[in-house]
């Protein structure tokens, strides 16, 4: 109700992160959804939320929209309650359980939504940007479950938001619609948009992602860039040519984990992987050097302790 | 392409009245213009009802035991009623069919206050309602058989579109308790027990004493009275408005009840 107007940064101070969350709890009645998590995202920063199902990825999202509060800690958005930073339209999200109805058409759907906004971007313009300015007229009813997301994707971007959240947007998509509405996307965050998306396909949080938060079991488990979040878990393979290699020294290289020696072979598994081949390259005649990560995939299955399903009594799933 | 300032512009206000605009109301009203079973329902059977029962000429012509109109025109009005009724219902009630698919989740992430979304849904109830009881009027009036004052059919028509607000407030408190796409089905059901208890489709002088006096306290007995009495000639009985008064705070404080759980949890 209120036409609230207080400043949100004030000038001159360090600018506000897109999202914090502090010691963020979420309980459904003895089911702990999410159990104290401390999250950071800066300003202009591509985020993947990825985690098993019930991981407690949606209940975090609701929180940050404030569909939902905390049941203990602190979920600011711009330094701003969730509330206040929706009703000035600095953030807005394609959520996996927003229904639309099936009575109006996919161009009266966007108006709605825009005639909510104070200074919307045009109907014509985000139809067009989510790739369905041709089917407006059609009913919702009528529109397939792609089109329906990029209509989701379209409300979104009417009030140019400062960040955008999408949860599991291609869900039920097949290969080539998610191929087109990551497109989509990343023409968008191109402009500089902070974006947080939840997922559980693992090769979209490695492509569109600078930084990957995986939680698990309603906890951070890892929270870096692709290729360190692959790290953490796994860590990597150095293996070089090095004949009559000192299997005892090798193993006191910091950050070294296991020494294996095939012959002229020798392949370091290591936590630091730039340490063991800076080792080698400069204080041995080693050559042929090679480093080799696993897949976000292990790393996955790794830090989340268990397979990808974990609970089928997800409680990220609930209202 | 203009060039990305490097921290997000949060001088942006939320809109005034909580979102609430007349886009809105207008893109509400065709939408449910276009629904063929609500336009059947709330416009075109009481339309039909009154061809059916208000041109008998067996009585039709006939004059009401008091006032200045009518049997035709006092069969008119309950069916303008009928059809108000239905149709602020069926406008409070499309909150479950919001609810069950989603939207009202999908609403909560914009600007729109559920304070706003609340007005918007009992505006357009409320318009719903009138188009339904202009229609039985109008369908009246070309047939030229209800006879009645031009003042009491102005004074009809706004007790009945006024009175009728009672069940857009009965619609929205059973949206919002029965979160099911059918919820329709049910109260339309509800509604007939409703109108026969409140004297719409028989004289309640027909009914056995015992049902007399329990109908007195059914929700459309209070307002059926007073929506009659300008065309009877009869004053307002305090009961009347009194049975009104409550059933209209009883439905408002269920659906503020039932709401504020709703915006709590959602």
């Amino acid at each position: 109700m209120q036409a609230s107007q207080a400043p949100g940064a004030r000038p001159g101070s360090a600018p506000a992160d897109a999202i914090s969350l502090h010691g963020a709890h979420k309980h459904f009645g003895t089911v702990q959804a999410v159990r104290g998590l401390d999250l950071s995202i800066g300003q202009g920063e591509v985020v993947a939320f990825l985690g098993p199902n019930g991981a407690g990825k949606t209940t975090t999202i609701d929180m940050i929209l404030g569909l939902s509060q905390p049941t203990a800690g602190d979920v600011s958005v711009f330094g701003l309650a969730p509330r206040q930073a929706i009703s000035r339209g600095l953030v807005s999200a394609v959520l996996q359980t927003g229904g639309l109805l099936p009575d109006m058409t996919v161009a009266e759907t966007a108006r709605y939504t825009a005639s909510l906004f104070l200074g919307p971007r045009p109907v014509d313009e985000v139809l067009r940007r989510a790739g369905i300015a041709e089917i407006g007229d059609r009913l919702v009813g009528k529109c397939s479950g792609g089109e329906k997301q990029r209509l989701r994707f379209a409300m979104a971007l009417l009030p140019d938001p400062e960040l955008l959240i999408l949860d599991e947007p291609t869900t039920g998509m097949d290969v080539e619609g998610r191929r087109s509405f990551w497109a989509a996307i990343r023409e968008d965050t191109a402009r500089g948009r902070t974006v947080l998306f939840a997922t559980h396909y693992l090769d979209e949080a490695d492509a569109y992602a600078d930084r990957i938060v995986l939680i698990s079991h309603g906890l951070k488990v890892a929270d870096g860039t692709a290729a360190e979040v692959k790290a953490m878990a796994s860590g990597r393979t150095v293996r070089a040519t090095l004949a009559g290699a000192d299997a005892a020294a090798l193993g006191r290289i910091k950050g070294a984990d296991s020494v294996e020696i095939r012959g002229d072979t020798v392949i370091i598994h290591c936590s630091d992987s730039d340490a063991v081949a800076r080792y080698l390259l400069n204080d041995t005649p080693a050559r042929d050097l090679e480093i080799t990560t696993r897949g976000l995939e292990d790393a996955f299955l790794a830090l989340t302790g268990d397979g990808a399903d974990v609970a089928a009594t997800s409680p990220g799933g609930q209202r | 392409m203009t060039s990305q300032p490097l921290t997000a512009d949060l001088t942006r206000r939320a809109p005034a009245a909580g979102g609430f605009n007349l886009t809105l109301l207008r893109l509400e009203i065709r939408r449910l213009l276009r629904n063929r079973r609500t336009v059947l329902f709330t416009m075109v059977l009481p339309v039909f009802f009154f061809l059916l029962f208000g041109l008998n000429s067996a009585y039709a012509n006939d004059r009401n035991p008091s006032g200045p109109g009518n049997v035709s025109a006092f069969v008119l009005i309950n069916l303008a009623l009928y059809g108000a009724v239905l149709a602020t219902t069926a406008g409070g009630a499309m909150v479950a069919i919001e609810r069950s698919l989603g939207w009202s989740r999908q609403l909560r992430i914009t600007p729109l206050s559920p304070a706003a979304y609340v007005a918007v849904k009992m505006l357009t109830a409320m318009v719903l309602g009138l188009s339904s009881l202009t229609a039985v009027f109008v369908v009246g009036g070309i047939t030229g058989k209800p006879s009645m004052p031009i003042w009491v059919w102005v004074v009809s028509a706004l007790s009945v579109w006024v009175g009728s607000l009672i069940f857009a407030a009965f619609g929205l408190f059973m949206g919002y308790l029965l979160p099911t796409e059918n919820v329709m089905q049910i109260l339309s059901f509800v509604l007939v027990i409703f109108a026969f208890a409140g004297g719409l489709f028989i004289p309640l002088s027909q009914y056995p004493h015992v049902v007399q006096e329990i109908a007195q306290y059914t929700p459309l007995y209070g307002l059926n009275q007073l929506v009659h009495a300008p065309l009877l000639d009869t004053a307002p009985h305090p009961a009347w408005i009194a049975n009104a008064v409550v059933w209209l705070a009883i439905f408002a404080a269920g659906a503020m009840w039932r709401f504020r759980k709703d915006t709590a949890r959602v």
